[in-house]
């Protein structure tokens, strides 16, 4: 087999098993790979109504056919269980080397169930796979744990995805980390994987991965690279990392600010592209086969003693990574702060710990507002949660991870939170997940793909502010967004079934270009037509299994303040979400029923979905 | 054929690399694998890109095919020997008994042994343009060319470079 290893490591924590098994054939040429391929294992074995913190969730690790070749950006791999945050399907993804490396070890697929009966560690060295004891691991922070694993297993390429205290602690928000600062980050993906006291997935790698059809192969991949290498964003990305897109949503009126209170930031140009490459950037680092490397090596420098942290006692005066836009937008605009050393420290304590910086800031938001507005009394929080405050900033991420005082009601994410203390409406996200960085009254067009997301409130299955602010259609209107979401939405799936990351899309590298590369890797004549396909029939395959989970049309909602409450201010002042007309529109294209949003007969028929 | 140029003569392709200027994206891994073995497979590449991450340092490092070459001279069976077009010095797989007395020698680690086959592997600069050079993204890793500095090689240089042309000769 070529493109594809066509094997999945099946690994039963309850009884240590660990197994190797063929990938059905028919499932890689409906689904590729990844995203869409765990989706159907987990339609297939798991009962969409369980726990999702009990033994009998699933937690599968995918890649794609491409993961781990030459196509620029091959690093990518997708997360895949029921998530904590939301009760529904959730597909987390990440960069940095690990899956590549799960590649060369002869895996397209880890499904792991059961519950270890203690702390452990999966190894996997090429052929052989074990459960291993972590107990000396639990505890300790991600960057340790790597170090501590290569340490132990005396291999310095071992890859490792793991979590911290945050997910050993279930916070809801806890992600699963990889080589120190890539995360599969939302929706609660590391508190699954620490209810199931495995701690980290060690692997190392040193076989080959064959292609079908070499020549073409190449051919593929350096047209790809050209037409990378000729696109302006492709060098943006590079130059000024994604944290360079504050200045786009300031000046469109669409950065959330203090909750989703305004539009506008008035210190975001601290936190901005510039900013953080003029005063804290160290150098570029690029994920595994990555042409762009947008990532951002940090370092604080003679400002690494402001905002101490009592659990890392080296209080990072190495350098780290980070902060991305969405990190940048959560600990700093939506938490009012704009000192750019505050959000560096909470962005790798986020890290460190395994927390993810969206929900976190999002859910530290809401609870500022209920501070300010006199729901929380002084006694109730260990220090005052006032917007802007850096110290409160850093103190609460780190209280948040081990669940200490008030950081143990954050733990539980803005809607739970908010429910408990009975103010449900701070809480600004969808399905239990926190809104990323683009407000939907800037954007009307993010206001469906928001509400529709089969993961909850997400912004890379149809980012639709490109093309609101580029002329496609203009920012304020509903007219034509959902036929444009959908179709969005399908190629994106189909993008990251492929193992290649998103922004290769936004870098000169459509997923028309992807599709030879997947034709000549994998021996099989996909076509745009097929992979358009295959986006849709996964994205199907999430709702019909969301729908069994008990979720509805109830669910594809976004909260009250965006649907009522016009910003005052900026370039979107008076502007509301009209969610209804678009999200019926959506329903209508999908080919759903109106009421609950269920694709038809016909739709699955389409689809070859009709027997599930 | 041009194997029997005066040994100062030779241009010697080399590649110079910026570590300032890598991400370590291991392109030039996969480059490098992708010629080995006609697959993508890191753990075989001859060049390897050394990460320090709280040091935020990556350091690309191949074969400098230096002009004391302690691998060649460490070979029992003159397994190794110069490519004239190139000045890399290469490993004639034919010859090699798989003994690691190069791999021993080798100050800097660069000289690997092929498990399968149990035979010396090394950088090879490729013939002439070293698929990593191409391939890399930022430009970390340049080709140049310069004149041979062959300084206490010169009197065996006859020798090598017939040894060479026999390697090839059959
Ligand atoms: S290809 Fe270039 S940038 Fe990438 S790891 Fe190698 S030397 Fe560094």
């Amino acid at each position: 087999m070529a493109g594809w290893t066509g094997k999945l490591l099946r690994v039963n924590l309850t009884t240590g098993k660990c197994a190797s098994e063929p990938i059905p054939d028919a499932w890689l040429r409906e689904y590729v790979g990844g995203r869409g391929l765990a989706a159907r294992y987990l339609f297939e074995e798991l009962d969409p109504t369980v726990d999702p913190l009990s033994p009998e969730n699933k937690l599968i690790f995918a890649t794609g056919p491409l993961t781990g070749t030459s196509v620029p950006s091959s690093a990518r791999y997708m997360v895949v269980t029921k998530g904590a945050l939301t009760n529904a399907i959730t597909t987390s993804n990440s960069g940095g080397a690990w899956g590549p490396e799960l590649r060369f070890a002869g895996y397209d697929l880890v499904l792991i169930e059961g519950r270890a009966p203690k702390p452990s560690y999966l190894f996997v060295y090429d052929d052989h796979a074990e459960v291993r004891d972590a107990t000396r691991y639990w505890g300790c922070g991600v960057f340790e744990t790597e170090d501590g694993l290569r340490r132990e297993t005396g291999l310095p390429n071992l890859r490792i995805a793991g979590i911290g205290p945050a997910g050993e602690n279930l916070v809801r928000f806890a992600c699963i980390m990889n080589d120190k600062h890539r995360a599969a980050g939302r929706s609660g993906v590391g508190a699954v994987m620490g209810s199931k006291n495995l701690k980290a997935i060690a692997v190392r790698g040193t076989q080959g991965i064959p292609i079908a059809d070499p020549e073409s192969f190449l051919r593929a991949v350096w047209q790809l690279r050209r037409q990378m290498n000729e696109n302006p964003s492709c060098h943006a990305f590079g130059e000024l990392g994604t944290a360079a897109t504050i200045d786009m949503t300031q000046a469109w009126g669409g950065l959330p600010t203090r909750n989703f209170q305004q539009g506008q930031f008035e210190h975001y140009a601290n936190l901005n592209g510039n900013s953080i490459r003029d005063t804290r950037m160290y150098r570029n680092k690029a994920c595994f086969g990555c042409t762009i490397a947008c990532g951002r090596v940090t370092y604080l420098g003679d400002a690494w003693n402001k905002f101490l942290v009592n659990t890392h006692p080296r209080n990072w005066r190495v350098a780290g990574e980070g902060p991305e836009y969405e990190n940048a937008w959560a600990l700093g605009a939506d938490t009012g702060v704009g000192d750019l050393d505050a959000v560096l420290k909470a962005n790798w304590l986020c890290n460190d710990l395994g927390m993810d910086p969206i929900s976190m800031g999002s859910t530290l938001a809401a609870a500022m507002e209920l501070y300010e507005k006199g729901v929380l009394a002084d006694d109730q929080v260990e220090l005052p949660l006032r917007f802007g405050s850096g110290d409160a900033l850093v103190r609460m991420v780190e209280a948040t991870a081990y669940r200490e005082g008030f950081g143990h009601e954050l733990a539980e994410g803005a809607k739970r939170m908010g429910e408990k203390f009975g103010h449900p409406e701070v809480f600004m996200g969808v399905k239990g997940q926190e809104f990323p960085a683009y407000d939907p009254r800037g954007f009307q067009g993010m206001g469906v793909a928001y509400a529709t997301c089969n993961r909850g409130a997400c912004h890379l299955r149809a980012w639709t502010p490109g093309a609101e602010t580029s002329g496609v259609f203009p920012p304020h209107t509903t007219e034509g967004k959902a036929p444009w979401v959908i179709n969005e939405q399908n190629r994106s799936t189909a993008h990251d079934n492929t193992g290649i990351c998103l922004f290769v899309a936004f870098a000169g590298g459509p997923i028309e270009s992807l599709v030879p590369c997947t034709a000549a890797a994998t021996g099989v004549p996909f076509t745009i037509e097929d992979f358009v396909k295959i986006g849709e029939r996964t994205w199907n395959l999430e709702r019909l299994w969301n729908l069994n989970a008990g979720l509805s049309r109830a669910d594809d909602n976004l909260p009250k303040r965006l649907l009522e409450e016009p910003h005052t201010s900026g370039p979107s002042k008076g502007v509301v979400v009209r969610l209804e007309p678009m999200l019926n529109d959506y329903y209508a294209s999908r080919g759903w029923s109106s009421d609950e949003g269920r694709p038809s007969p016909e739709k699955l028929a389409e689809l070859g979905l009709a027997n599930l | 054929m041009g194997f029997f140029v005066r040994w100062t003569q030779i241009m010697s392709t080399m590649f110079e690399v910026i570590p300032e200027k890598c991400t370590s994206c291991m392109q030039c891994e996969l480059a490098c694998s992708w010629v080995q073995t006609g697959t993508f497979r890191p753990s075989r590449s001859l060049i390897r890109v050394h990460v320090f991450d709280e040091e935020a340092s990556y350091a690309p490092y191949a074969c400098t095919q230096c002009d004391e070459a302690w691998c060649m001279t460490a070979c029992p069976v003159n397994a190794i020997t110069i490519d004239a077009r190139t000045g890399a010095k290469i490993v004639v797989e034919r010859l090699c008994i798989g003994c690691h007395l190069c791999t021993i020698a080798c100050p800097f680690g660069t000289i690997f042994t092929t498990p399968e086959t149990g035979t010396a592997a090394k950088c090879n600069l490729c013939g002439g343009a070293p698929a990593c050079v191409v391939t890399c993204p930022t430009a970390a890793l340049v080709s140049i060319e310069q004149p041979s500095r062959g300084g206490w090689f010169e009197p065996w240089s006859d020798l090598v470079q017939r040894r060479f042309a026999d390697a090839h000769s059959n």
